[in-house]
């Protein structure tokens, strides 16, 4: 396995490449390509942190959870609540700030605050001859040139590979409560949450259980506003309703879709119009579904090897495929949006070499 | 400001150009008449002006597809245009190019509340997004202060900002899937109406590409329900440092204001000049906005104030009511035009870390008085994007390029200590050449190398965005012969 600890030995490492390369950061997401495995996990350290200026600037291999502590120290967070992958897969490994990155992963607060991507202001990658390029900054609004940093992350390491990333974050709110509804079936739970959204009482994830027949608000902030919102949601939406004070597990655990790690079975995740959730969980052959983003991320768990997007049939959205074999990964593109993809991978990585065959 | 050479084998195809163009669209939304296409001579850089050969105002985006499938046939350079009210010349044509309007394009084609997103079309001006959704209590987020006439094709292709966006974000936070025409008239659907886009995020490319990549013709944008009030406090202080200390002291608090705005004394004393806002003389002046209940907001407003306090503020005023709300605001809403009723300006756009704010600031002044030109400075303190409004003499030989080289100056100073050269803005013509000092050659290599796969012969747009001498080699390849 190759491990540079520099940039150079990075860049240095790709330029005499002459096979396909493996790309990771701590391993953890279940990605599975051929080629020689190169790990970013020697380029780690927090380079810069300005708490007045809530922003980071970290080498790509720096694990998450150094991050999260040095946050942590200044009351402080990754916002986007990137998920940990290793429940459901079982993966061993140390996540990474790079790997979080290039995959674009984010949790339930995805839905108010936006996506991984959304709080990357700059990145520097080696692409696949070998270049180092840099792209945006450490500023929180920059419009110089093309956002290069929106194409690395979600690129999934193959178009370049990371070597530091600056990214945004947030103070930790004051409080946090979780408005828990009970016995709704998924479409007047989509429904219910849909309607929340839809209110002036900002809330910060939005998730239904079928399993506990439990429908989730979480709301932070302030202790006097959250005991606000969360009343104004109560009354809102009626029915038979809880409120548990101290959620900070229950979240975690949902985040990194606990319930689901243990069954033999395909793992999917289908990003979607939120109204149509119901319909298409009912659609997809699957054995169990659960709900986030109000409706907008679908997990499903079906039966090994079940063709699912084939299930699904036509409509707004995707699906990908985090745990099971024998299908891609990633949902196939239309034929104008598929030549666009390959013509950036031929022009970033011409010997397509940086983790070949999985992205188009 | 040096554009290319127009390019004689096009200008000879003018009225074979415009003949097709006329075959596919309706005869008023082909212009080409001299004195009709100066109307598209420039944008809000109104220093700079060029005519161009022809304007086009399709009305779909099959009609939009037609326009560009002939100009790509016909080696036909393609300038966009939203409003064009761009700051950076983004709109700005050349002398054989054909401008493509999208203003005969402004309708709601769904709006979808139980999704929280509307779909229009992109020559619908930012505020009539909101004006679409707003008796239902929903709003867009982003807010140009152009919003009244600026469009979503133009917000999306300088990925506008605003004052709200610290805590909203910019229009690539708010954008989630586009309707665009390739440069050989194909048309493409990327994301949509749900989040993050499947295969490489193209979405975020697209946003900010200032219109190099392809014409948007329609977008799908996240709407929010209104908050239940917002009030802003109005704090001064005698030392820019101390205001700026100030503002790092609020964000580490932990309240998300969704605005913190700066202005110095030189546009305090020209507001209140102009706009009798009411606005303490000192040396710095923020405003600071919550959201919320009104609970909510007392509470949020008491904690700013508290931090202020600590600072030695000259004043601190926080609004009771919406007629408070306004008056705060009447200054700071007036400052360009205040400016401007001074003199000349031209409007920088760098962003800055926000710990480096006193630094800049005071290099600022000193600059100032080494070029014996004035600044005021209004900007968003809270995520680090300044504006420097320099005041000149346009009518003075050598005075607006003294402000250029000033402008420069400054740009330069942002990428020094760690920002850019434009948060909001966008490059477009006016910051084009400074691209260098932002980014190595490899940097810039691999963002045109984007534009070579959407656009390969650098038909859209073409003099934007990189120095012209980076772009040469891509910007001359040979127009079909006959």
């Amino acid at each position: 396995m190759h491990t540079p600890s520099t940039e150079a030995e990075l860049a240095e490492i790709i330029r005499d490449a002459d096979a396909p390369l493996a790309i990771r950061g701590g391993g953890t997401r279940g990605v599975d390509v051929v080629g020689a495995p190169l790990s970013t996990s020697g380029l780690s350290g927090i380079t810069l942190y300005e708490p007045g200026a809530m922003t980071v600037v970290a080498q790509a291999g720096t694990p998450v959870a150094d991050i999260e502590a040095a946050l942590a120290a200044e009351n402080q967070r990754l916002a986007f609540e990137p998920m940990d992958h290793r429940t459901l897969l079982g993966s061993k490994g140390e996540p990474t700030i790079g790997g979080v990155m290039a995959a674009n992963v984010s949790g339930p607060r995805r839905i108010s605050v936006g996506a991984a991507r959304d709080f990357l202001l700059g990145v520097r990658y080696v692409d696949g001859i070998g270049s180092v390029v840099k792209n945006g900054g450490r500023v929180m609004k920059n419009v110089t040139g093309y956002d290069l940093v929106k194409l690395m992350s979600g690129a999934h390491g193959t178009l370049g590979v990371l070597s530091e990333v600056s990214f945004k974050v947030l103070p930790c709110p004051e409080t946090q409560a979780t408005l828990v509804l009970h016995g709704l079936d998924d479409a007047a739970a989509v429904a219910a949450l849909a309607k929340a959204l839809g209110s002036p009482f900002e809330v910060s994830a939005a998730a239904h259980d079928p399993a506990q027949g439990q429908t989730l608000l979480r709301v932070e902030g302030f202790e006097d506003s959250v005991r606000y919102r969360i009343d104004a949601l109560q009354k809102l939406l009626g029915g038979e309703s809880t409120v548990e004070q101290d959620s900070a597990a229950r979240w975690a655990a949902w985040r990194d879709v606990d319930g689901f790690a243990d069954a033999d079975e395909d793992i999917w995740r289908v990003s979607c119009k939120p109204s149509d959730a119901p319909a298409l969980a009912a659609k997809s052959g699957a054995t169990a579904a659960r709900y986030d983003w109000a409706g907008g991320l679908i997990w499903l768990r079906a039966p090994a090897g079940h063709a699912v997007r084939a299930a699904l049939g036509d409509y707004d959205g995707h699906a990908t495929l985090i745990r099971g074999q024998g299908q891609p990964r990633f949902e196939p593109e239309a034929p104008g949006v598929a030549r666009i993809t390959a013509g950036l991978r031929t022009r970033f990585d011409p010997r397509c070499i940086l983790n070949k065959g999985l992205m188009g | 400001m040096e554009m290319p050479v127009p390019n004689p084998t096009v200008l000879a195809r003018k009225a074979r150009v415009v003949e097709r163009l006329i075959a596919v669209l309706p005869a008023d939304a082909v212009i080409h008449d001299e004195r009709e296409t100066r109307a598209y001579e420039c944008d809000a850089l109104t220093a700079y002006r060029c005519a161009p050969m022809v304007a086009v105002l399709p009305s779909s985006t099959e009609e939009v597809s037609a326009v560009l499938r002939i100009c790509h046939e016909e080696g036909v350079p393609v300038v966009p245009r939203g409003s064009g009210t761009s700051l950076a010349g983004g709109a700005l044509p050349t002398a054989d190019c054909v401008i493509l309007g999208v203003a005969r394009m402004n309708d709601v084609i769904e709006t979808d509340y139980e999704n929280r997103i509307i779909r229009v079309q992109t020559g619908r001006t930012n505020l009539s997004v909101t004006g679409a959704v707003e008796e239902d209590g929903f709003f867009y987020a982003p807010d140009p202060s152009s919003q009244l006439a600026c469009a979503i094709a133009g917000n999306i292709a300088m990925n506008s900002g605003g004052a709200h966006c610290l805590k909203y974000g910019v229009t690539t936070n708010n954008l989630m899937g586009v309707k665009m025409v390739m440069m050989d008239g194909e048309i493409v659907d990327i994301g949509g109406a749900y989040l993050d886009a499947g295969g490489l995020d193209l979405l975020g490319v697209i946003c900010g590409s200032e219109g190099q990549l392809g014409v948007v013709t329609e977008a799908t944008l996240r709407i929010l329900h209104k908050p239940e009030g917002a009030r802003p406090v109005l704090m001064g202080f005698d030392d820019n440092e101390v205001a700026g200390a100030c503002v790092s002291d609020i964000i580490k608090a932990g309240v998300l204001p969704v605005a913190i705005e700066f202005m110095d004394r030189p546009c305090i004393e020209a507001t209140e000049a102009f706009a009798h806002a009411g606005y303490p003389m000192c040396e710095a002046l923020l405003i600071v906005e919550v959201e919320g209940s009104d609970a909510e907001i007392d509470h949020q407003l008491g904690l700013i104030m508290d931090i202020a306090r600590r600072h030695n503020p000259v004043e601190l005023r926080q609004s009771k009511s919406a007629e408070e709300s306004a008056a705060i605001w009447l200054g700071r809403k007036s400052a360009f035009g205040a400016m401007g009723q001074i003199n000349d300006y031209m409007c920088l756009d760098g962003t800055i870390p926000v710990s480096s704010l006193p630094h800049v600031l005071r290099r600022i002044g000193e600059m100032s008085k080494e070029y014996g030109l004035k600044v005021g400075n209004v900007f968003h303190a809270g995520d680090g994007n300044m504006h420097p409004l320099i005041l000149f003499d346009a009518n003075k030989p050598g005075d607006l390029e003294l402000c250029e080289a000033f402008g420069a100056d400054i740009l330069k100073l942002c990428v020094e200590v760690g920002g850019c050269l434009t948060g909001e803005h966008g490059v477009g013509i006016e910051k084009r050449d400074l691209m260098h000092v932002q980014y190595a050659p490899a940097d810039l290599e691999a963002q045109m190398a984007v534009k070579d796969v959407f656009d390969p012969q650098w038909l859209l747009n073409p003099a934007k965005v990189f120095p012209l001498d980076a772009s040469d080699g891509r910007r001359q390849m040979p127009v079909a012969a006959e």
